[in-house]
């Protein structure tokens, strides 16, 4: 992994950075503070870009100093897909980025005192942080006629929180607005100080269901900073494990797509798969979630002989099951007049926002970390990325449908590797070198999961960044979803398939 | 149409018997001191991420409620001392329905009829996967006359899923408020059972489900598999007796 950095004074920063994004593909990927103070005595502001090589990336890295003014230029009036960051940054690091258009709190909620940033280095997390109720500020319409729904964030079914306020006229949404981050857990402080083997736990536990992703991520960012390369084996049973994911994933997700509308046959068919793809999994890892797999260095455990065919033979009975459950699907009228041109997301949206995964790849965005950007053993491997160009629910459904078999592919490509592959499982990691900075990125089934990780002169974590996929596509509901009716926005919301836990960290 | 007929008597009944999906052997349930001479070297206790072991002299305790079931203890203990189990069957009763007149008359009005507004208060999503799970016609949550609500007025047990974070503080009360009496409240895996997956000192978490509202299930696991919630609604209901 190659990172080329730009050092550039704080008030350059948006001109460096809109020079990269001209320059680059995909536009920023991500964008975070970290607390430089101690080694530089300034705050520094990271902007991540892709590359040219397929395993580089290019940051540019503003400094602000410490004794202030505590501010850099904002990027969101040339670079959309920074409003996010910068709202986070300013709750987190209190570093105004001035200019900013619409400037309000991200993720800390009205309860938080103004004043207090947990991300410095001197905020002591054992300290008791008063409570406040500071007005938290939200968009609407104006309008005659027009008036709100507020939804959340506790919902009617077993789904995460976030709270929806949804600006109508009569049955039109007219513009969504949305808190978020209730499910916050201070994931990125909580390993600071930590070893990577101490922090590895949580770092699983940011999602459940995009567990192994998250754990690639981390991996390789500290694999690539400290020169380990894993063995042979521990690659093909990382390929076979993450494409698990994704498989539970994309069938649990397509099944319930259908819930939003009532189409209870193939709800059931769906949840009755997944279960059977679950349990596979804890055959496999232990664990339904598959957790306890991928290790840094490597892999914890093997899969033997008996389990690959165990697998294949379970990937037998799913094939056709699937195919019919897609069937009744495709051949349901009611079914397809419900997702096609519902909740479309453009071309340029998706492109500005940086909009990435099965999200993207419907709304003609050609982009797939494991092709593109390979890591592990993609790059040996042989699959095609499936892109549909209409943006809708429909091209969102059947761009994870005809992901389902490459992914069957890459399952059985791996298990053929795994046979050839010598027995070691894990490499040792060494310390990382001291104040070392990483990346480490992965294609979950909702996109790229991206780590930025640094650590210190003690092999601990300095400052741990998560840009989960779940990051650049919440915003793109904000552009499916006016102009829709209220009773298609569960269908809209479920197509995405947002994860909150992996948001909200 | 005809497809959708076809394809339901293909399938045919999935629906199991609650604990037949029997626990793989890579399986990581609770962990057991198995007998031998411990050295009191503190190595499990030092490999516990969250805190779950403690040692006193030679004798060894697992905190059922915290551990995640990472195995980092089996794997480091240089004796072999501690084994993983297959046991999943964990939930514990508490508050409420450790009182055996307060349970005897929770089975007889919820027994057969249970209602359950899941909250989800910061957790990871896989215990609210697994919830999900319970509906899928393998399991048929309904079939024991149990179901999932959507407003906690219907409720007659909330299950909570995820450490307390700050920002959530406010919706457990007042989900925890707007649930009528009698209610039982279920802590739905480690999050939730004890708080401290993410760090003892964590500026956004508050800690599990019982530093603010009274718990009178837990169910450990992450996650805790959909056998081992149906082993701990069935628990609470006085349908079935402890393992
Ligand atoms: S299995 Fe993991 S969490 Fe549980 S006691 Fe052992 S080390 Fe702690
Ligand atoms: S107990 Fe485990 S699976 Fe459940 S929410 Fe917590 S981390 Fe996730």
């Amino acid at each position: 992994m190659m990172i080329k950095t730009f050092v550039v004074k704080a008030e350059n920063l948006r001109a460096a950075a809109n020079a990269c994004a001209s320059r680059s593909r995909h536009g920023l990927l991500a964008m975070f503070a970290c607390d430089e103070r101690i080694s530089t005595g300034s705050y520094a502001i990271y902007c991540l870009f892709d590359g040219r090589k397929p395993d580089g990336l290019v940051t540019v890295k503003g400094l602000v100093p410490a004794e202030g003014p505590l501010e850099f230029p904002s990027l969101t009036p040339v670079i959309p897909a920074a409003a996010w960051y910068e709202r986070e940054i300013f709750d987190m690091f209190g570093i105004k980025p001035t200019d900013h258009p619409e400037l309000r709190p991200l993720v800390l909620h009205e309860n938080w005192p103004s004043g207090l940033h947990p991300l410095r280095k001197d905020f002591d997390p054992a300290r008791e942080v008063p409570e406040a109720d500071k007005p938290f500020p939200m968009l609407h319409a104006h309008g005659e006629g027009v008036f709100e729904v507020p939804v959340g964030p506790i919902h009617a079914g077993i789904i995460e929180p976030g709270h929806f306020r949804f600006s109508q006229a009569g049955e039109t949404i007219l513009r969504l607005d949305a808190k978020l981050f209730f499910t916050h857990r201070g994931i990125e402080k909580a390993v600071e100080g930590l070893t990577p083997d101490e922090a590895f736990p949580m770092v699983e536990r940011i999602c459940g269901v995009c567990s192994v992703s998250h754990a690639l991520s981390f991996s390789q960012a500290l694999e690539g900073l400290t020169g380990t390369s894993i063995p042979e084996r521990a690659k093909w049973i990382r390929v076979l494990t993450a494409e698990l994911e994704r498989l539970y994933n994309h069938v649990g997700d397509i099944g319930n797509l259908s819930a939003g509308m009532g189409f209870q046959v193939a709800v059931s068919n769906g949840a009755r798969l997944k279960e059977s793809l679950l349990r596979l999994n804890e055959a496999v890892t232990g664990n339904r979630y598959l957790r306890g797999m991928v290790v840094p260095g490597g892999v914890a455990m093997d899969v033997t002989g008996k389990l690959c065919r165990e697998i294949g033979a379970a990937l037998e009975r799913f094939e056709p099951d699937f195919a019919s459950l897609v069937g009744l699907m495709r051949e349901n009228d009611a079914f397809l007049n419900r997702v096609d041109t519902t909740g479309i997301v453009p071309f340029a949206a998706a492109r500005d926002l940086g909009v990435v995964g099965p999200a993207a790849r419907a709304s003609g965005v050609d982009w797939d970390m494991r092709r593109d950007k390979p890591y592990g053993g993609y790059g040996e491997l042989d699959f095609a990325v499936p892109v549909r160009h209409s943006g809708d629910v429909a091209a969102r459904l059947w761009v994870r449908v005809d992901e389902v078999p490459q992914t069957v592919r890459l399952i059985r490509q791996a298990l053929e590797r795994l046979g050839a592959a010598g027995p070691e499982l894990a490499a040792a990691v060494p310390p990382a070198p001291a104040w070392g900075a990483g990346a480490g990125w992965s294609e979950s089934a909702r996109g790229a999961n991206l780590h930025w990780l640094m650590m210190d002169d003690d092999n601990r974590i300095w400052r741990y960044f998560v840009r989960s996929a779940s990051y650049p596509n919440w915003p793109a509901l904000t552009v499916a979803a006016p102009g829709n009716i209220i009773p298609d926005f569960p269908l809209i919301n479920k197509s995405f398939e947002l994860c909150y836990a992996c948001l909200d960290r | 149409m005809l497809k959708i007929l076809q394809k339901i008597m293909a399938v045919g009944t999935v629906t199991e018997a609650w604990d037949a999906g029997e626990a793989p052997e890579r399986f990581r349930g609770r962990v057991a001191p198995a007998g031998g001479s411990c050295a009191a070297c503190g190595a499990c206790v030092a490999a516990c991420p969250v805190g779950a072991i403690e040692a006193d002299g030679d004798t060894v305790t697992v905190n059922q409620r915290a551990c995640i079931f990472c195995g980092r203890c089996v794997e480091r203990c240089e004796r072999g001392l501690l084994t993983q189990t297959g046991d999943y069957k964990l939930a514990e009763l508490g508050g409420q329905l450790l009182g055996e007149a307060v349970r005897a008359e929770i089975a007889r009005t919820l027994g057969r009829s249970l209602h359950i507004r899941h909250l989800d208060v910061g957790s990871c999503n896989a215990c609210d996967f697994e919830l999900n799970q319970l509906l899928s016609p393998v399991y048929d949550l309904q079939q024991y006359g149990v179901d999932f609500v959507a407003s906690p007025r219907h409720a007659d047990l909330l299950m909570v899923t995820g450490v307390v974070t700050r920002n959530l503080t406010q919706a457990l009360l007042m989900t925890y408020e707007a649930t009528p009496s009698p209610r039982l409240v279920m802590a739905v895996g480690a999050c939730a059972a004890s708080g401290r997956t993410f760090g003892a000192d964590n500026y956004a978490v508050r800690g599990g489900a019982d530093a603010l509202v009274p718990v009178d299930v837990y169910v450990p696991g992450c996650p805790p598999r959909p056998q081992a919630l149906l082993y701990g609604i069935l628990l609470a209901l006085g349908r079935i007796e402890q393992a």
